[in-house]
């Protein structure tokens, strides 16, 4: 990870979210997709912490080489709303690539990413990275509205098919990215399932993976105070590899993106409040990620 | 005149004021490159139980005006890995290891404590007084003070290095309280532990933290500070105290020493720039050099009170 001190190409509308490119070689060679960059907010506001952004795509070659882009929502809060009237010229204090990216299958061919609402910006980085692996990328974005339905246009260019939901049905279909997971796998033939959502939604997904035994990974979004590993704010519980136990992994660190198998979802849903014991069967050995 | 930054705690000696807080650094392996860890006067670990501690459910983390409220439940890895893993990181960056010190039980307090003074490179222990009692359902071990300068006392018993006792702010007597601590063997106070605090999220009618209430640090704290740091210190002049709450600038730091604080710790600030304690210190040397003041030292409690009281109670 590098500190940088990073120039704002363009900030623009995005439908109804925000989108800063910013001007970070040092960053934009090494990042993958799934990691993300933490943003300094301006010194003697009332709001300290650092925000932090999944890439949504990462320019390494050609004109702009070297540049970023992050998406947010602009209602999101104090840091959404400065960050919102950022313009071009100005300056960033960037962190990053943090966190870990998502795993590449090595056999496994046909690829389903799923995503909400702004979810879908680090998905595009991803489907990108896939087909130049060779991989077969289809999408499942929702929403609740169409508004809310990140770059659909651009989702249809980037994949082979794609499905999209709406809770109100202004686009697509009705109801929530994991109401129509079985169809979509069923149309597709997926072998590897992606997703950046809510955690029920990824919650729905797991269960659903599990059942079928389709590998996944999952980019979680956890309360984040400092993004870079000090603080132990932004743990998920995660069962360990020999089904010993599991352990409180900082999603900034570890994380954010997980093999949903091995999250211990009643506990981070906070379904099981207080210190939970190891279950008389022992927890679940779950298959590490194919190759 | 060329001033230093060296500090001397009545002989516990730092390459600098400045140290980071406990809690807000990693645990020790894990530390990240973008901290200079040589360059910090010291690092006080997180608060360390015998064995391991989950820590609590997530949220842990809201951000409140000027202020970082958390809940993280003292998530370690238990003394005995800290040791094997942590420590020996922290040594090969050349750092002053304060190890902060905690337990549910008094036995526990005096097994961690045992474990880490005589260990090379732990030049100091912290007492967190703020961990849950066992025998109190929970209850913090600052609530009552006999049972704070028990645990204070049996740890600075058995130590071998000087033994600070962490402080929150908010003690009927604080002053009083700090004075027992010493009278029980500590050589030192930290102040301040974090407040208890509480976020609610009104829409969602929930607390903003999974275990209700929290403590707040940052800037929102600073005053606190500065108020705990100066009646101890008008009470207890030759006691090293360590001032902590809110220190995000070199100004901040510079008020903690006129205020009475021997040397100071950064928390909060650092998971904001995680080079802030190198600006501070370059901030308090360019400050020493401009009011002509050979050392940090020389600052200790010179700040003046307009009023003829000295406000301390």
């Amino acid at each position: 990870m590098r500190r940088v001190r990073a120039e704002v190409l363009n900030a623009k509308r995005v439908g109804a979210y925000h989108s800063i490119t910013i001007v970070a070689p040092e960053v934009a060679e090494r990042v993958r997709p799934g990691q993300f960059v933490s943003v300094a907010m301006p010194q003697g506001r009332t709001f300290l912490l650092r925000r932090h952004f999944s890439i949504h795509q990462a320019s390494r070659r050609g004109g702009w080489a070297g540049t970023l882009e992050f998406v947010f929502d602009p209602r999101g809060g104090r840091g959404s709303s400065w960050l919102a009237e950022v313009k071009a010229h100005q300056f960033l204090d960037v962190i990053g690539p943090l966190g870990k990216a998502f795993a590449y299958p090595a056999k496994l061919s046909t690829c389903l990413l799923v995503a909400e609402g702004h979810g879908s910006a680090p998905m595009h980085f991803l489907g990108q990275e896939l087909r130049a692996h060779g991989k077969r990328v289809d999408m499942l974005v929702g929403a609740e509205t169409q508004e809310l339905v990140f770059k659909p246009i651009e989702g249809k260019r980037l994949a082979q098919t794609i499905v999209i939901a709406t809770e109100d049905g202004s686009l697509g279909e009705t109801g929530s990215v994991a109401d129509l997971l079985t169809q979509v796998v069923e149309a597709t033939g997926a072998q590897v399932i992606y997703a950046a959502a809510g955690r029920r939604t990824l919650r729905r997904i797991s269960e659903f993976c599990s059942e079928r035994q389709i590998p996944s990974q999952v980019a979680v979004e956890e309360e984040m105070a400092c993004g870079f590993g000090l603080c132990f704010t932004c743990t998920v519980p995660v069962i360990r590899k020999d089904g010993s136990g599991y352990d409180n992994l900082r999603a900034c660190i570890d994380g954010p993106v997980f093999n949903p198998a091995r999250i211990l979802w009643d506990r981070w849903m906070g379904e099981q409040p207080g210190m939970i014991a190891t279950p008389p069967e022992g927890f679940p050995v779950v298959k590490t990620w194919p190759g | 005149m060329n001033p230093h930054l060296d500090v001397d705690l009545n002989g516990l000696r730092f390459p600098q004021p400045v140290l980071s807080a406990s809690g807000c650094l990693a645990t020790g392996h894990d530390v990240p490159g973008l901290v200079d860890l040589h360059r910090l006067g010291g690092v006080v670990t997180r608060s360390l139980t015998f064995g391991p501690s989950k820590g609590w459910a997530t949220p842990r983390a809201s951000e409140t005006p000027s202020g970082l409220l958390t809940a993280v439940g003292y998530q370690n890895p238990g003394v005995l890995a800290f040791l094997e893993e942590d420590l020996p990181s922290l040594r090969k960056a050349e750092v002053p290891v304060v190890a902060s010190v905690a337990g549910g039980s008094l036995g526990e307090y005096v097994n961690v404590a045992s474990s880490l003074h005589l260990k090379p490179g732990v030049v100091a222990l912290e007492v967190c007084v703020s961990y849950p009692d066992d025998e109190r359902e929970g209850e913090p071990f600052y609530v009552r003070p006999e049972r704070l300068t028990e645990v204070v006392g049996a740890v600075a018993r058995l130590s071998r290095v000087p033994v600070f006792a962490k402080l929150p702010p908010l003690l009927p007597g604080l002053v009083e309280t700090a004075q027992a601590c010493v009278r029980a063997g500590a050589f030192g106070l930290t102040l301040i532990d974090q407040v208890p605090a509480l976020a609610v999220d009104p829409h969602r009618l929930r607390t903003r933290t999974a275990t209700a209430v929290g403590g707040l640090s940052g800037p929102a704290i600073k005053p606190l500070a500065l108020a705990a740091v100066y009646r101890v210190g008008r009470a207890l002049p030759n006691v090293p105290v360590m001032g902590v709450g809110g220190i995000a600038t070199a100004e901040d730091a510079i008020e903690f020493l006129l205020a009475g604080a021997w040397a100071v710790q950064v928390g909060t600030a650092l998971l904001v720039d995680p080079s802030v304690h190198v600006d501070i210190a370059q901030g308090i040397l360019g400050y020493l050099r401009e009011k002509g003041f050979a050392s940090p030292g020389e600052l200790r409690g010179r700040v003046r009170v307009p009023d003829a009281g000295d406000g301390s109670s």
